[in-house]
């Protein structure tokens, strides 16, 4: 929009033009490093120009030229705020290539752990969120669930956020029962008792709604055009949830609703992530209470590593072992596009394979894309301090935005 | 072979590959369904009217992604991919066309506002050209960079490298200089898939040659009493540095194992040195 000029009554006919901004690439209210150049008309939005890449690592050429398995830890630091839920994706690509099958308990882990890691998300965002338009405390609050989460994560993998711990075919390694008996008592106890705590605090806050309500409404069909995904699409009113409408792994087997906003605007997305918690938790009790026991990763030995033991008895294991730990396993030539449902929205891997071990080309679909490129149509007409409102609700982490 | 894998399962594919190419007619160059998957290829200049019809008249109502790929063998090198989503029919396809450096794609900006990114990060890591996109601008690599990094023939570790100059106070560029060279490992079976040479494999190629190298009498071996005695004569001058022994060496450290007046240290583990070495009587410790 080109600069406007304008006669004001209040500055004895002096002229008063439009002057641009920069939000970030430091700001707090950022999310990372987001540089976005405003052009603001007073305190009212004209523009937005938003500058993604400056976290630009290439993630993608550099998954060309490790191994698959090797690639695997890249997407742990995509979208560092929920790592599991990407390795998910990228494990399912290449699964779908090799036609694996995954044993029952590695896939109800999957979705336990999945859940989880989607909970963990959702502190970080409603946290920030809430700090952004000025609370403090239920930050603090939330925060402490989340670094529950980490130690789950700690105890199931021995990192508490790149855990790397899918694996094509199953995942890692097998939980302590212990663990999931704390997972257990940890969804019925200090979850909905932290979490209700501190939503109590926000969800009739005066203030706050006054900060989300009618902010950046987006109506049904912008929001499919705009390829929103995840809880901003849910928001809209769409109920669309790829746990839901395209299953993956035991998701067909749980029992779950999907939240929908009625207003499309920051409130209601700020909420629909609040209800998206407690169906994670149903998920995860349905997950603690169906899984079976049970080998935890495919049996073909060509693409799960055998165990420790069978390694120091079998020879055929130790050739095993070391082929899949130097050459790594070859994938059938093919191209795939696997999504699943991240905490964020669609996260998407375009998987093409030549036959060899390494990806010929990995194409991450990152859930922030969308989201962000329609920044500057939901801002417009907006005040400068509703940016940060609308920036937390679209859940924007830029490890995966800029990969 | 039936599926047995657990990725994301969306409607059956059962008939929509007919249906779309009956549609589409004779904008299709290729289609092929593999892994469960549509992927139709239509000429490059008709992508956006294909597009459109796929949208308006089959319920792909959202295009999630738009991903590059570079084949450089090929003729055009570059694949540009969309995805399409159909969010009532619950089915995905992938629709592709080819394209090189100076063959624009016309823009899909006019169906779907979130192709504009898109567009710009293909345009930006491949230097694919989308006419009629007004913004197509660089978007995740630096300003002022130079280059399309995700092509095949781009290194991985680029052209320029920048730091903190404290002596100009200012952030500089530089060309890439590397310590050690990037380790590229290649664990590709020799038995499948190398198609490079090792040193050697080239002699397995040469012809045979006419006349073998051969050494005609005793005399030209070089063997014989001469080499004998020169051999005798003399043992090895010492290395440089045991010349200079005598020297107060006051830079090198106190050797750490084996000092004589060391403690035995106390603790459950046995000491790991011992334990490697033979007992008296042979034994392992």
């Amino acid at each position: 929009m080109s600069v406007q000029l304008e006669q004001s009554p209040t500055t004895d006919g002096d002229v008063i033009s439009n002057y641009t901004i920069n939000f970030g690439p430091q700001h707090p209210a950022a999310h990372g490093v987001l540089r976005m150049v405003m052009e603001l008309d007073g305190e009212i939005i004209e523009r937005i120009d938003p500058h993604v890449g400056l976290l630009h690592r290439g993630t993608e050429k550099l998954i060309e030229h490790k191994t698959y398995l090797q690639a695997l830890p890249y997407f742990d630091r995509l979208d560092y705020c929920s790592p599991l839920c990407q390795e998910h994706s990228y494990v399912l690509a290449i699964e779908k290539l090799l036609n694996v099958e995954v044993p029952i308990r590695a896939q109800y882990l999957r979705v336990l752990f999945a859940e989880l890691t989607r909970i963990s998300n959702h502190m970080l965002n409603i946290g920030a969120h809430v700090m952004d338009v000025g609370a403090m405390t239920p930050n603090l609050w939330v925060f402490e669930l989340r670094e529950d989460c980490m130690n789950f994560f700690e105890r199931a993998s021995g990192a508490r956020m790149h855990s790397a711990w899918f694996r094509p075919g199953g995942v890692h390694q097998d939980v302590p029962e212990k663990l999931l008996v704390d997972i257990g008592e940890w969804i019925d106890g200090r979850l909905p008792e932290l979490f209700g705590d501190a939503m109590s605090l926000v969800i009739d806050n005066r203030i706050f709604k006054q900060r989300n309500v009618d902010i950046a409404v987006v109506s049904k069909d912008d929001a499919v055009a705009w390829g929103f995904s995840g809880p901003m699409i849910r928001a809209a009113g769409v109920p669309w949830d790829l746990r839901k409408s395209q299953p993956y792994d035991v998701y067909d087997r749980m029992e779950f609703d999907i939240p929908v906003g009625t207003n499309s605007d920051c409130y209601d997305r700020f909420m629909v992530r609040v209800k998206e918690v407690y169906e994670s938790a149903k998920i995860i009790k349905q997950c603690l209470a169906q899984m079976p026991q049970g080998p935890i990763a495919s049996a073909d030995g060509k693409v799960s590593p055998p165990s420790r033991g069978k390694m120091k008895q079998s020879m055929e294991a130790l050739i095993h072992h070391f082929k899949l730990y130097t050459e790594g396993f070859h994938v059938p030539a093919g191209e795939v596009y696997v999504a699943t449902e991240s905490p964020k929205g669609e996260f998407g891997v375009y998987l093409v394979s030549d036959g060899t071990n390494k990806p010929y080309r990995c194409k991450i679909r990152p859930t922030a894309f969308s989201h962000l490129q329609a920044m500057d149509f939901m801002s417009k007409g907006h005040m400068l301090p509703d940016a940060t409102a609308i920036l937390g609700a679209i859940d924007v982490v830029f490890g995966e935005c800029d990969r | 072979m039936s599926e047995v894998h657990s990725a994301p399962k969306f409607a059956s594919n059962e008939g929509v590959r007919a249906t779309l190419l009956g549609a589409l007619g004779d904008m299709v160059v290729g289609a092929d369904e593999q892994y469960g998957e549509i992927i139709i290829s239509v000429e490059r200049d008709r992508i956006e009217d294909a597009l459109r019809t796929l949208r308006d008249d089959h319920e792909y109502q959202q295009m999630m992604e738009i991903a590059g790929v570079d084949y450089p063998d090929r003729a055009e090198r570059f694949e540009v991919v969309y995805m399409l989503l159909s969010l009532t029919r619950n089915h995905r396809v992938m629709v592709k066309v080819s394209a090189d450096e100076n063959t624009p794609v016309p823009t899909i900006t006019t169906l779907w506002p979130n192709a504009g990114w898109l567009e710009r990060e293909v345009f930006d890591m491949y230097g694919v050209i989308f006419d009629g996109n007004t913004d197509l601008r660089r978007i995740l690599t630096d300003y002022g960079f130079e280059g399309h990094p995700f092509r095949k023939d781009f290194p991985l570790t680029g052209y320029t490298e920048l730091r903190y100059s404290e002596d100009e106070k200012r952030v500089v560029y530089e060309p890439v200089e590397l310590a050690q060279d990037l380790r590229q490992f290649d664990f590709l079976s020799p038995w499948e898939g190398a198609d490079y040479q090792l040193p050697g494999d080239e002699k397995a190629d040469m012809p045979p040659v006419d006349e073998p190298k051969v050494t005609e009498d005793e005399g030209d071996t070089g063997a014989g009493e001469a080499t004998d005695d020169k051999a005798a004569e003399k043992v090895s001058a010492g290395s440089p540095a045991e010349e200079s022994t005598d020297e107060d060496r006051t830079d090198a450290p106190e050797p750490t194992e084996d000092r004589e007046d060391r403690v035995e240290r106390e603790g459950k583990t046995r000491d790991t040195k011992a334990s490697t070495e033979p007992d008296e009587d042979g034994d392992k410790a």
